[in-house]
């Protein structure tokens, strides 16, 4: 399938909280990319600017018992998922106030009330992990389901094909949602990868939609059809979303690369389809919302984010005894 | 004459005058071409060699080590670069039940002459699934050849022996190591793997480091020389082949042993080596050997947190002092 079947609209309800989501990923990693700068977050981090549409989209159908897993690039799928902005600036910090409490930092914030199986720091893992919270979901049938994020190169580990032969062969309500934003990593998708990803979800017997991860209507809608499909035990889905990230693989790419990898024409028309200046045109334009409303959400995220840094600088260093108390708990 | 250079530019010249040497050699890895890794080691080789030569992979460890163990089958010589150390874990099959073991099985008629280059080391703030250093695994494995360059120069003369080695060798460069400078030969040079290197001479106590932790073991005997202690420092080099006739010759002479490594300390190198000791020194030895790895928890990801798991100077001198002056020591 090109796209979803129906065209079904979301409500302005719906559309002007997905707006909110996507500003408020927007702005928390424009901040985090400052914060990096600044020097005030340890490490480095991967940004998913851009890409908002997609977590948004995909999420907007989901509710707290559904799960996700997440990837290295996983702040805006945990906050479109409902994570805790404060908590997640605290675990970037390094605070023992953080969602993890200071022991993943950006590429690990997870938060199981939420569904939030997890960030990951190994390309590909999700997908695994997905599809077993899809057999635990199951087993306990009450029509939860897990959606697993992953990029493009992920597609190209061979636990893709394990998870779709399993997830298919037991129906199990896992949404299998590829981020395909052109890149693995510094290398373009059409010198890593053969085909169209999501064909490779066909011969399964899985159904496929292959969308643009850039318009959260799409997204929104697709997911609808797809989630519902999960839901009622018909078995696993597909979703490919083409889409971009304008910051790149992560926050230090332009001191280890000697040459870019992608031209600032790429980038600028990627900017010219941006997915949260889509949206907040779309809302003007149907009357969901007038400009001035929009401002004032836009200034509402705003002190979200300011509020969010306070909370992580106000934040303590996590206690030596953690670690090693947390050992004795796994153990 | 000698010069000073990074380990990066030292690994980079080793791949580069080997794949100038022998045309089967080649290179294997994510963004390893026109990206020259994340870590801006292989600048500049694939505009020398080219792609066919320098082959960028998709994200697929387990397909990209099987390969590289069938080219090595079949008449290639292959480099292969992981990423990250912490990639092991997705490779392991490929090394362990097909590298290492195809000599071997085959009667000693067939070779695997790859290299897996991966790196190690915690303390860059990038938590526990990119900070591990896990060379123990590999160590473990019969079939296996394991170097642990401690500089520029062993990094360079390392990988030269490990690229011509007709079986396999892994080698784990210190990712904070790259940008550090060391005096490296002009001249072409190989360290033989198996060959351990004294770094300093002392009376008292030894202090054995790999990779980093020689450094670490460098400063230590620094900081004992100033309260009057004689530390000599030992380089392993390779943990496979395991030059055990140096470390036992610097531990009868000094009748005191420290093993300093990275990775974690339970089931780990301090103890293997910490074990040869007490049982082929043991009538030399006037304390126990002492172990000291890195913490046994995943690597936190806070800095507060991430520095304390690793082994320091003053933590080694403290361990050294109280050996030297008879005081038991309390080893985790
Ligand atoms: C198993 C594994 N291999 C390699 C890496 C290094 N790495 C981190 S992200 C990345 C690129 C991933 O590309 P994609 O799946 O398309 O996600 P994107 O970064 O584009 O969001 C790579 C190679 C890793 N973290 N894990
Ligand atoms: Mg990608």
């Amino acid at each position: 399938m090109a796209s979803s079947t129906s065209n079904i609209q979301p409500d302005d309800e719906v559309l002007i909280e997905m707006y909110r989501r996507m500003l408020l990923i927007r702005k928390s990693e424009e901040q985090l990319f400052r914060d990096v700068k600044l020097g005030r977050t340890p490490g480095q981090v991967h940004l998913s600017d851009g890409q908002e549409a997609v977590a948004v989209g995909i999420c907007a159908n989901l509710d707290d018992r559904d799960q996700i897993t997440s990837t290295h690039r996983g702040h805006g799928h945990y906050l479109a998922k409902g994570g805790d902005v404060n908590a997640m600036f605290a675990e970037v910090y390094g605070k023992a106030e953080g969602i993890c409490r200071g022991m993943g930092g950006s590429m690990h914030v997870a938060d199981f009330s939420k569904g939030i199986v997890g960030a990951n720091g190994i390309v590909g893992a999700g997908l695994g992990i997905a599809t077993g919270a899809g057999l635990a979901n199951q087993l306990e049938g009450e029509g939860r389901v897990a959606v697993c994020f992953f990029g493009d190169g992920a597609a190209n580990q061979g636990s893709l094909m394990e998870s779709l032969n399993i997830s298919s062969l037991w129906r199990l309500p896992v949404l299998f949602v590829c981020e395909n934003n052109g890149f693995s990593e510094f290398s373009p998708s059409d010198t890593v990868t053969s085909g169209v990803i999501s064909d490779r979800a066909k011969p399964f017997g899985i159904p496929v939609w292959n969308i643009d991860g850039n318009d959260v209507v799409e997204v929104w809608r697709t997911a609808l059809e797809a989630v519902d499909h999960c839901r009622s035990g018909a078995g696993p889905a597909f979703i490919e979303a083409r889409t971009y990230r304008y910051s790149g693989h992560f926050s230090a790419e332009a001191m280890v690369l000697s040459t870019p990898y992608r031209s600032d024409e790429e980038i600028q028309a990627w900017r010219a389809r941006d997915p949260v200046a889509r949206t907040r045109a779309l809302i003007i334009d149907r009357g969901a919302a007038d400009a001035t409303a929009c401002e004032r959400m836009e200034m509402e995220v705003d002190a979200c984010v300011e509020g969010a840094v306070a909370f992580g600088e106000a934040g303590t260093a996590p206690d030596p005894g953690t670690a090693e108390q947390l050992m004795r708990m796994g153990s | 004459m000698t010069r000073e250079i990074t380990l990066s530019q030292a690994v980079n010249e080793a791949i580069a005058e080997e794949m100038r040497r022998d045309e089967t050699v080649i290179l294997v890895g994510e963004d390893v071409a026109e990206a020259g890794t994340p870590f801006k080691v292989l600048s500049g080789l694939v505009e020398e060699f080219g792609t066919d030569r320098v082959i960028d992979t998709p994200i697929a460890e387990p397909g990209f080590m099987g390969i590289a163990v069938g080219a090595a089958m079949t008449g290639l010589r292959p480099i292969v670069d992981l990423m990250f150390g912490d990639f092991l874990y997705l490779v392991m099959d490929q090394l362990c039940n097909q590298a290492a073991k195809t000599h071997y099985m085959s009667g000693g008629k067939l070779n695997v002459p790859l290299v897996l280059r991966t790196n190690l080391g915690a303390t860059r703030r990038s938590a526990a699934q990119h900070s591990q250093s896990l060379h123990a695994l590999v160590a473990h494995i019969p079939g296996l050849k394991v170097a642990m360059p401690s500089s520029a120069y062993e990094a360079k003369g390392l990988l030269k022996a490990a690229i011509r080695d007709d079986n396999p060798v892994v080698i784990f460069e210190d990712k904070l190591m790259y940008q550090d400078k060391a005096p490296v030969p002009e001249e072409e040079y190989l360290l033989p793997l198996g060959e351990a290197a004294i770094l300093r001479e002392g009376l008292e106590v030894t202090l054995i480091g790999t990779s980093s932790m020689r450094q670490v073991c460098e400063k230590a005997a620094e900081i004992l020389e100033a309260d009057g202690i004689s530390a000599e420092v030992v380089d392993p080099r390779t943990l496979v082949p395991l030059d055990e006739g140096t470390i036992l010759g610097s531990v009868r002479k000094t009748s005191r042993a420290i093993v300093v490594d990275e990775g974690h300390q339970n089931f780990g190198v301090t103890a293997e080596i910490a074990a040869r000791i007490s049982e082929k020194a043991f009538y030399h030895l006037d304390a126990p050997v002492i172990r000291m790895g890195a913490m046994d928890v995943p690597v936190p990801f806070s800095p507060a947190l991430e520095d304390l798991t690793v082994p320091t100077p003053e933590a080694v001198a403290a361990n050294a002092r109280a050996l030297v002056r008879g005081v038991p020591v309390h080893a985790l």
